[in-house]
């Protein structure tokens, strides 16, 4: 495998560009983990050779762009409504895959609703979750996943609980609704733990491949420019700070419950 | 032309809303223009609900009947509130069981009719608006009872179909009370 | 009249022109006075191969809609006046992506919470824009319940004709009543072929398909707008719809939609009993908006003055007048509050006008 070096560190050249990706090169800030996290889910699309029937929603935010990049069928939808716009697409066309791409304030803060909704009703769509900690389109102001103490521009002291409640815990709060079928917790902060999310991607289309219901990978991911730090900076502050506050795992997995399942039956 | 505006009116749930539809399906497949509409909203909660019918010989205006020629009212209240609006030469059907009023205007035809204690006979008590609607059919012979009974047939749900013989009891015994009562006024 | 006639309630037969024009996915959520169309659907689309949901919101309902739509199927939302509002934000992004779907108002009093009774105060926020930017919906106002279904049966064909939302603009008479419906001139169709652009999992070998509302440079933009621009002028010279009922000796011309039609229709045989010309002029598309039509009585000499009556505080009258521009007195008969017209509302200003035709515009309040 060929190796090659960014900014002083190694990385394996573990795929060329995938299929499903546009030649348009990214337009995301340098360092900023969308690029990478697009790469992988293009990856994993290849993998499961499902390009030519995925259907892409580009949410609000810094990914508003994503269609210029995924090289299949896309709709770009109002803020926070990619989960309901996904729920009519797959209603009619239940041999599509449909992929949501949404940050934070998209899908934990004005479109509450329709995430919690759509997994309740055990849609059969895969939702990336970019979790950022802030809004970065709109130059860095508080979201719902913003650390406590943090410095945003509408927190110019620090996120303060009393004042505005804590990070909000998505995936938790997801898991426990019987149409989820497949919920994850992934970082963007290393080479390991980048190949770990992609093996959840591949997880979560696999649960609308499969038809067990809804499923989502929480991606934790950087924002060196509204963070104000390097990238390396970035990188250290998810993996110190923000998995503390949002614990890596596998909030639901629907084989494995499955699995338990039938292991009681034969045991009893 | 024909125009025909009824206001049928009572509590919820006593069946107004149906024997209005029941006309008005009636008036169609008698090939007339025919429309209802309910009060809906907090008009039709508690206290009356109603509902109005136009049946007509031409394309109907407003569905709404503001000066009825037609009304059955099922309980005190609902006397109260439309026999004074009625248009002269009207009819009026008075369920005698809950609405003890007497009308006092010498421009209307009226029956008095106790609905609750034919229905009962009949077999039971819901079918007092179908009875109503009977003797309203014989103080305006607009509806052929033939039409009438393919009414009463259609608005009954298919899982209530047991029920249509009593129906039918239930409104031409409330015809007959009516008829009867209006040879003695006619002597 | 055929033999086929039924029996049924506007909202309900409104599903029914839905079916007939293969529409195949319906969200919503409850609001009176338009639960029946919830209900209906809940109970029937899967009869006709659709699908229901009854979503979280409507914000949700009208997003739903989007994906529906973007995928080539034929699909419609309904609601009343507060829930209207919340599909504001959808229909200016479907607007700009030329997504055809029906969307239904069956109109209700606000401004707020108001109250459920039939009004007329959402002419504006339909025909006027509603949502942010320019964009507009192609409007039909139906009524009857005939038109109910077959208005938007039509709003379907118009609606993919033109690669356009189109709104079926009712009010709570006319979605809550029964009248025989007469389904012959509705048959059963299938949508037309959107293979040029929808969204599907047939993608191998075709170029994919991208919808998107967002033009950042201001160039690109203007020319996006242009082309809508270019399917508005289009659509005011080619679908403008309207009826009229003894228009052609009337010296007072009542302008009219929705359940106040009905009721000037009745007014209007009132006053012809009478001897006095009245006539009905009824847009039924109030988006494009008829105006050359009524133009054309405001320069006829016969016409004296033209009435209208509307269940809000003055809306419709404004697209009146500009049709009218200053040429005859246009008169105004308000009713509101979910109070809804008698005929005695109209023929009293009706006599009074032709008994003193130079009397400028009036205002003839009658709650
Ligand atoms: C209705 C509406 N409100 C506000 C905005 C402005 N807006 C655009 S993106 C955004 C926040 C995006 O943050 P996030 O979802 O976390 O995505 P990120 O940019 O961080 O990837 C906001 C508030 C909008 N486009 N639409
Ligand atoms: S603003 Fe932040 S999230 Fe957006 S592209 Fe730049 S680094 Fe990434
Ligand atoms: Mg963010």
């Amino acid at each position: 495998m060929d190796v090659i070096t960014i900014e002083g560190t190694e990385y394996k050249v573990v795929a060329e560009r995938p299929k499903s990706l546009t030649d348009t090169p990214f337009t995301y800030c340098p360092g900023c983990n969308h690029g990478t996290t697009h790469k992988i889910i293009a990856e994993v699309i290849d993998e499961l050779g499902i390009q030519h029937r995925c259907i892409g929603i580009a949410s609000v935010g810094c990914s508003v762009f994503s269609y210029e990049f995924f090289d299949f069928d896309f709709i770009s939808v109002p803020h926070g409504r990619a989960l309901a716009v996904a729920t009519g697409a797959k209603r009619m066309r239940p041999d599509s895959v449909l992929m949501t791409y949404q940050g934070d304030g998209d899908l934990a803060a004005i479109g509450t609703a329709e995430t919690i909704h759509a997994c309740n009703r055990g849609e059969r769509v895969t939702c990336i979750f970019v979790n950022n900690a802030i809004y970065g389109m709109t130059g860095g102001q508080m979201a719902p996943t913003t650390l406590l103490g943090m410095k945003t521009t509408t927190s110019p002291l620090g996120r303060d609980a009393k004042r505005i409640g804590w990070p909000m815990k998505m995936s938790e709060m997801l898991a426990p609704l019987q149409g989820a079928a497949y919920i994850a917790r992934v970082s963007m902060h290393d080479a390991k733990h980048i190949l770990k999310a992609k093996a959840a991607i591949k997880k979560a289309f696999r649960a609308q491949l499969e038809d067990k219901g809804f499923s989502m990978v929480e991606v934790l991911s950087n924002c060196n420019v509204n963070w104000h730090m390097t990238p390396q900076e970035g990188v250290k502050f998810i993996e110190e700070q923000m998995t503390k506050n949002f614990p890596l795992g596998v909030y639901k997995d629907v084989w494995q419950e499955e699995a338990a399942k039938q292991t009681a039956k034969e045991e009893g | 032309m024909l125009l025909e505006e009824y206001v049928f009116a009572g509590f919820g749930g006593q069946g107004i809303m149906t024997i209005g539809q029941i006309i008005a399906y009636a008036g169609m497949i008698q090939d007339f223009y025919t429309a209802w509409i309910p009060s809906y909203g907090p008009e039709s909660r508690g206290g009356t609900a109603n509902c109005n019918v136009v049946i007509s010989d031409e394309i109907i205006g407003s569905p709404h009947t503001h000066h009825p020629n037609g009304v059955i009212v099922m309980n005190a209240p609902s006397f109260d509130k439309f026999e004074p609006l009625m248009a002269p030469g009207g009819v009026l059907v008075v369920n005698t069981n809950l609405s003890p009023q007497r009308s006092e205007r010498d421009d209307l035809s009226v029956v008095y009719i106790p609905t609750a204690d034919i229905a009962t006979e009949v077999g039971h008590p819901v079918l007092a608006s179908v009875a109503a609607l009977g003797a309203f059919a014989a103080t305006r012979e607009v509806i052929d009872d033939a039409n009438m009974e393919k009414g009463i047939d259609w608005a009954l749900p298919a899982h209530h179909k047991d029920m249509l013989e009593m129906n039918l009891k239930a409104y031409h015994e409330g015809k007959k009370a009516a008829e009867a009562q209006l040879k003695a006024a006619a002597k | 009249m055929s033999d086929e006639r039924v029996f049924m309630k506007g909202n309900h037969a409104a599903c029914e022109g839905a079916y007939r024009a293969g529409c195949k996915a319906y969200f919503g959520y409850p609001i009176t006075p338009q639960n029946e169309v919830t209900e209906y659907m809940s109970a029937h689309i899967w009869e006709h191969g659709g699908t229901f949901i009854q979503s979280e919101s409507e914000v949700a309902a009208i997003n739903m809609i989007m994906g529906a739509s973007a995928t080539g199927a034929r699909a419609m939302t309904s609601s009343s006046s507060p829930g209207i509002s919340l599909k504001q934000e959808g229909l200016s992004y479907i607007a700009m992506m030329e997504l055809p779907m029906v969307v239904m108002n069956v109109v209700r009093c606000g401004p707020g919470l108001g109250n459920i009774a039939p009004h007329q105060g959402d002419y504006f926020q339909t025909t006027k824009g509603g949502g942010h930017g320019d964009y507009r919906l192609i409007t039909l106002a139906p009524n009857s319940v005939q038109e109910m279904a077959q208005f938007i049966y039509d709003a379907f064909i118009l609606a993919d004709k033109w690669r356009n939302p189109a709104m079926v603009l009712t009010d709570g008479t006319i979605g809550q009543m029964m009248e025989p419906v007469d389904y012959a001139s509705m048959p059963w169709m299938d949508p037309p072929d959107k293979s040029e652009w929808q969204l599907d999992e047939f993608q191998e070998g075709r170029e994919r398909h991208v919808l998107t509302s967002i033009w950042l440079d201001p160039v690109d933009m203007a020319v996006a707008h242009e082309k809508l621009i270019d399917k508005y002028e289009r659509l005011k010279k080619e679908e403008v719809r309207y009826d009229e009922y003894l228009t052609e000796d009337a010296e007072v011309l009542v302008v009219a939609i929705g359940s106040p039609s009905r009721v000037t229709h009745s007014a209007i045989r009132i006053l012809r009993q009478e001897g006095l010309k009245v006539g009905l002029f009824r847009p039924i598309t109030v988006w494009p908006f008829p105006y050359d039509a009524i133009r054309k009585y405001a320069d006829s000499k016969r016409v004296k003055a033209i009435l209208v009556p509307e269940m809000n505080w003055g809306q419709m009258i404004e697209d009146v007048k500009l049709a009218v521009l200053d040429k005859k007195p246009v008169h105004f008969v308000a009713k509101h509050g979910g109070l809804t017209f008698t005929p005695e509302d109209l023929t009293e200003p009706i006599r009074a006008i032709l008994k003193n035709p130079e009397e400028p515009n009036t205002l003839w309040h009658v709650s």
